[in-house]
């Protein structure tokens, strides 16, 4: 299948050759039309999200469905953000998210260097320790969490969601600790010799060396959160607190008839933050995809 | 663990050595606080809550293996909610692997404007939640929905998805066929990690392509495979969000997936020792089937360099 032209034996005869590079056009041609269609049928669901956020209340309920409205009803944004508090979601869930993208990198900076560069007795076990947290179900801690933060009384305060990540979070340390490994050993040594202590090594040589692994994390850390949904869901009681996923799905069970056009543009909304910053950062995010993918 | 027995048989890099070993712990320390905080205390009050009764305003009581008991022989809902996540994983994830890796090997085939569709592909994956499930509900509306709308085009009249017993699972299925991006990626990334050299050893050998896909990346990737089909069972028994926000479980408890069942006993009806029971037993569940699939894995992974030890 993955058959590439260049493993050809360049000796092989000219004949061969011929034959079997048409067969190779062909069939990379038979893939680009199939990964063309998949490409299409994965973007109708957002084509459909945004021809339904600009519809008219009468239009949204057409059968058979106009994928180009009579009048593009921009207005429908304006009233989504009255019927719902949507300014104030999208500057608690920016709060949130802000002060979580912090404390996961800080954390998890520090934690990923004492992993890679520092001895200590025990830390194999400790790391072994930290991998296995990744594969615990959070369900397991959910209700004792719950009852400490209610002990605290941070019970509808925006604590739960965010001190929880100045703790270093398991994914990005692993993530982090990989790639410290790879920053030659001999750079360390060199700013031993000029007098630095552990601290002016992870400050001077190892951070300035992971901004490619930190943004990973930062980007990883933001969209968790920006998403998240469960959390917000348990600790939030009071309406002006909600955040964005949390004030939409109150959208959807307050109102009798969906108005599907405000919802679908709330939506919209919704999404833009995380789509900015992925096609800013595409290489970036897919890069750490795939490097906690293929750690098997 | 060599070099520190070595550096501590010398009395003057001992202290050195301490002084790296107190910087570690300085450096942990907030993952070894957070562990304690965070996981290992909570993991110890869940097992004791698992044997109370807790409803938050009375203080716990001591109940024995009540929840266990009741929750393994007395409450159809727990059968049910692992039969929804059953099924819903023996569809989501074959599917979802063989679609992500058959669309893998077609982009592996240098084909043009690969780095754009691969975009278009992964799009959905970083959308994830709230606006995502208000989406597909919207989509799978029998009545006015783009979906059922497109079947009435070729002459089939559409289930009523989420309002149908029977249809609601399928219907969890297909969405979530929609966010393969990430798992295509990463069997993308696979693909191209296997060595050349491999391929042209086989062609010497008088591969085929056929021969050479099976002798060669088959072997070279059942690992990723491997690795994703784990991931896919831990996450079906986690599946919340959707089904809180779609269905709620509905209609008739045909969408009353594991963890959302968890939550509305802890959430909902306040059992909170109920809850840390169904904790546990998912915990065992996933355990189990972490376990059989590491164990029964050098009957079909290859690992280079011999056995591997299980991914990590």
């Amino acid at each position: 299948m993955a058959t590439d032209v260049s493993t050809a034996p360049a000796t092989g005869a000219v004949r061969l050759l011929g034959r079997k590079s048409v067969r190779h056009s062909v069939q990379i041609g038979v893939s680009a039309v199939i990964i063309a269609i998949g490409a299409i049928v994965t973007l109708i669901p957002l084509a459909w999200m945004l021809s339904t956020s600009v519809k008219s209340n009468g239009e949204v309920f057409l059968v058979p469905i106009r994928w180009i409205p009579s009048k593009i009803v921009l207005s429908t944004y304006v009233q989504a953000t009255q019927t719902i508090p949507f300014l104030i979601y999208a500057v608690n869930s920016a709060h949130i998210t802000l002060l979580v993208v912090i404390g996961t990198v800080v954390s998890s900076s520090l934690v990923a260097f004492a992993f890679a560069r520092l001895r200590a007795r025990g830390r194999d076990l400790m790391f072994l320790a930290l991998l296995s947290t990744m594969m615990l179900p959070a369900e397991v801690t959910l209700v004792p969490t719950y009852l400490i933060f209610k002990a605290l009384g941070w019970v509808d305060t925006y604590n739960p969601l965010i001190v929880p990540s100045y703790f270093a979070d398991a994914f990005s340390v692993f993530l982090l600790r990989q790639f410290y490994m790879t920053i030659p050993l001999e750079l360390d040594d060199a700013a031993k010799i000029d007098g630095s202590g552990y601290t002016g090594i992870y400050w001077r040589i190892i951070l300035p060396l992971s901004k490619p692994a930190l943004a990973t994390v930062a980007i990883f850390a933001f969209f968790n959160s920006w998403n998240s949904f469960e959390g917000p869901l348990i600790y939030l009681n009071t309406m002006t607190k909600y955040t964005i996923p949390v004030g939409l799905n109150f959208f959807l069970t307050e109102h009798g008839s969906t108005p599907w056009n405000q919802m679908m543009a709330a939506s919209v909304m919704a999404m833009i933050p995380c789509l900015i910053v992925f096609f800013f950062a595409q290489r970036t995010f897919i890069q750490g995809t795939v490097l906690t993918g293929l750690k098997g | 663990m060599a070099r520190i027995a070595n550096a501590r048989s010398s009395p003057r890099r001992g202290s050195l050595a301490r002084r790296e070993e107190l910087a570690f712990y300085l450096f942990a320390s907030p993952w070894l606080i957070g562990f304690i905080i965070w996981i290992a205390g909570p993991m110890v009050i869940s097992l004791l809550l698992s044997f109370a009764d807790y409803d938050i305003i009375t203080p716990p009581s001591f109940s024995g293996l009540d929840n266990y008991v009741q929750l393994l022989t007395n409450d159809d809902l727990v059968w049910q909610s692992l039969k929804v996540t059953g099924l819903y994983s023996l569809g989501a994830i074959p599917l979802g692997l063989i679609t992500a890796f058959v669309l893998a090997l077609l982009m592996n085939q240098k084909v043009r404007g690969i780095a754009g569709f691969r975009t278009i592909y992964y799009m959905p994956a970083v959308i994830a939640g709230v606006p995502v499930a208000l989406l597909w509900m919207w989509i799978l509306n029998p009545d006015f929905g783009i979906l059922n709308n497109a079947l009435a085009f070729v002459g089939i009249t559409g289930p009523k998805w989420l309002f149908s017993e029977s249809w609601v699972i399928p219907a969890f299925v297909l969405m979530s066929l929609w966010t393969i991006g990430a798992p295509m990626i990463i069997y993308l990334a696979g693909l191209q990690g296997i060595p050349q050299h491999l391929y042209e050893a086989a062609e010497l050998d008088g591969a085929g392509p056929w021969s050479k896909f099976t002798h060669v990346t088959i072997p070279m990737i059942t690992p990723i495979i491997f690795f994703n089909a784990i991931i896919g069972v831990i996450g079906s028994f986690q599946i919340f969000t959707p089904a809180y926000v779609m269905t709620n479980g509905g209609p008739a408890n045909a969408s009353l997936f594991y963890g959302l069942y968890l939550y509305n006993n802890a959430f909902r009806y306040f059992k909170m020792g109920y809850a840390s029971a169904l904790a546990w037993l998912m915990f065992f569940i996933i355990l189990a089937l972490s376990l059989l699939v590491v164990r029964s894995s050098p009957y079909w992974v290859y690992y280079e360099g011999g056995r591997g030890d299980g991914g990590i």
